[in-house]
């Protein structure tokens, strides 16, 4: 069998996830304007995200990746080396996007386009991935971030500027995808096989599927809702 | 008391013990407002700030998180020069050799919290901050005894003229400010887990005497908690020890002071300050109770950590006071009391 032959039977895993009711208030900032720099990017006090629901019910921030057919983890896959930095940005004492995910060995590049100084604040809880916490002052170089092992939502935060935080999945393999502001997610490129579709958010929990991935997309989805 | 005893007491000596303590519990609210702002790691480097020597770090620079933890650092540099004149001080002007130890201990004491913060910040070690935390405290409790020790409250207790403290009270406070000491251990732990919130009602929690942290139901509180981290069942579980602790506690204060009133009367210097005790638990129990209700204010959890540090400091020179007037005390010392000769305490 060809090399063109097997990389035609990969396929694209893809769905909307909705959320279904009333995403419950979310927390108003209020320490934010007390910070002489950090205010005067808000008229009024900004507020936590920990639910982006669109229009038409379209859940964001959505971590979305394969499992094996017995749930585990896939592992020894990645190809994050070899792959692009993944960007996070700290920009009106905001971390931009709240919710990333990257490739063991991928570089994960820290920016700050704010005229202040925050530090990088990084909490992971698996055993090998380090914890870190580093100085950026405005202006100054980007930093890099690489983690080792898998893990599901690493903490980033700023410690001079306490509502800040962020959330960084790893993974060791290429087959996750996070959803946007509709809902929507694609995973690219899976072999042929049995998987668990996992789809995580980082307040409701996670949801699993089992799928056969053939030769052809498969569509997958989820709805959230929060149970009484 | 005998003018040339009094002539003895060295009262400035007593005053800078008593300024040092307080200094020391302002360090305590210091470090308290850094937790409870998330402020531990603002500054990352030490003993440097910023690369600047921690003096010479420009107030212009002091923003957010920075303004807590560089104060802290400050002041705690504070404590430490006026625990090295104290120590210095008891070693050239107190004849009590034990003191002489326990001003060496102080000095070594404030030392090795400063160089345990310093780690912490360095190595970006969360333990580590809870040991800092229970060290910050206990140093308080020495602090505040080398006070007493050099108090004339101190000298003057004799067993000729006071009550001795039956045995069974000195246990029960005994052990009261023990299990205090672990809710301050159960706290920082806390503190350091970010557990403060991980039960937003009071006194039920989630609506129930004991919460179900059942997975489904873990699920349920995540979904609508404001709380950025994740609540574990194990924060959950270490807050309702917390409380229970606190009640057991709340007996064992109240337990002591009618203990107290009965055996010792109501006039008793100790039976005031048992009830002394009774009444800052409360408050104790009272400020937690707030700073569940309040989402964890900063001010609110910080008052409360300083509450829970008043609450130990009083147990402890309680039992001190009440072994020493028992004649129980392992120190040897001689003290001139004009005409009722020399005083030897080794019994």
């Amino acid at each position: 069998m060809s090399v063109f032959s097997l990389v035609s039977r990969a396929a694209d895993i893809t769905g909307i996830i909705t959320f279904k009711g009333t995403p419950p208030p979310e927390y108003t900032n209020n320490l934010i304007m007390e910070n002489d720099y950090c205010s005067q990017f808000y008229s009024t006090p900004p507020t936590t995200h920990f639910y982006v629901v669109g229009n038409d019910g379209g859940l964001a921030d959505v971590v979305v990746y394969l499992k094996d057919a017995n749930g585990n983890d896939i592992t020894g896959e990645s190809t994050g080396t070899s792959q692009p930095p993944v960007a996070l940005d700290q920009k009106d004492c905001m971390y931009t996007p709240q919710i990333l995910a990257i490739q063991t060995g991928q570089k994960l590049e820290v920016k700050n386009s704010d005229q202040c100084v925050h530090n990088v604040h990084c909490v992971p809880t698996v055993s090998g991935n380090e914890e870190r916490n580093e100085v950026q002052m405005p202006g100054g170089p980007d930093l890099f971030f690489t983690f080792p092992k898998p893990e599901m939502f690493i903490t980033f935060k700023c410690d001079i500027h306490q509502w800040m935080f962020a959330w960084v999945s790893v993974f060791d393999n290429p087959y996750f995808d996070i959803s946007n502001t509709e809902g929507k997610f694609t995973i690219k490129n899976v072999p042929p096989g049995k998987y668990t579709l996992v789809a995580d958010h980082r307040k409701l929990g996670a949801q699993t599927q089992v799928i056969d991935v053939g030769d052809k997309n498969v569509t997958v989805n989820f709805t959230f809702e929060i149970k009484k | 008391m005998d003018k040339k005893y009094k002539e003895k007491h060295n009262c400035w000596l007593h005053r800078f013990a008593v300024l040092t303590a307080v200094a020391t519990f302002l360090l305590l609210a210091a470090g308290g407002l850094v937790t409870s702002n998330g402020a531990g790691l603002s500054v990352p480097d030490w003993p440097n700030s910023y690369g600047y020597s921690m003096f010479a770090f420009p107030p212009s620079k002091w923003v957010g998180g920075i303004f807590y933890e560089h104060t802290h650092r400050l002041w705690a540099s504070v404590v430490g020069l006026m625990t090295t004149i104290l120590a210095v001080w008891i070693l050239l002007k107190d004849s009590r050799m034990w003191m002489k130890w326990l001003g060496l201990a102080a000095f070594l004491g404030v030392v090795a919290q400063g160089v345990l913060g310093g780690l912490r910040v360095i190595w970006v070690d969360a333990d580590l901050g809870i040991v800092h935390g229970v060290v910050g405290q206990t140093f308080f409790i020495l602090m505040c005894a080398i006070a007493l020790f050099t108090s004339r409250f101190w000298k003057g207790i004799s067993e000729e003229n006071k009550l001795n403290v039956p045995r069974s009270l000195r246990t029960v406070v005994l052990a009261t400010t023990g299990l205090i000491f672990v809710q301050l251990i159960l706290g920082a732990t806390m503190r350091g887990q970010h557990a403060g919130l991980a039960i937003p009602d009071f006194p039920l929690a989630y609506g129930q005497i004991w919460p179900d942290t059942s997975f489904a139901a873990l699920e349920h509180y995540n979904a609508l908690s404001s709380n950025p981290n994740i609540i574990t069942a194990f924060q959950i579980i270490l807050q309702m020890v917390h409380r229970l602790v606190a009640l057991t506690i709340f007996i064992g204060v109240t337990v002591c002071a009618v203990m107290a009133w009965r055996q010792l009367g109501r006039r008793d210097a100790l039976t005031k300050f048992a009830l002394f005790w009774l009444a800052l638990v409360m408050m104790q129990i009272g400020l937690g109770a707030w700073t569940v209700l309040s989402n964890k204010a900063a001010d609110i959890a910080t008052a409360h950590l300083l509450g829970g540090a008043l609450a130990l400091m009083t147990g402890a020179l309680w039992c001190i006071v009440a072994f020493r007037r028992s004649a129980r005390s392992l120190e040897t010392e001689t003290v001139p009391f004009g005409a009722l000769g020399t005083f030897a305490g080794n019994k």
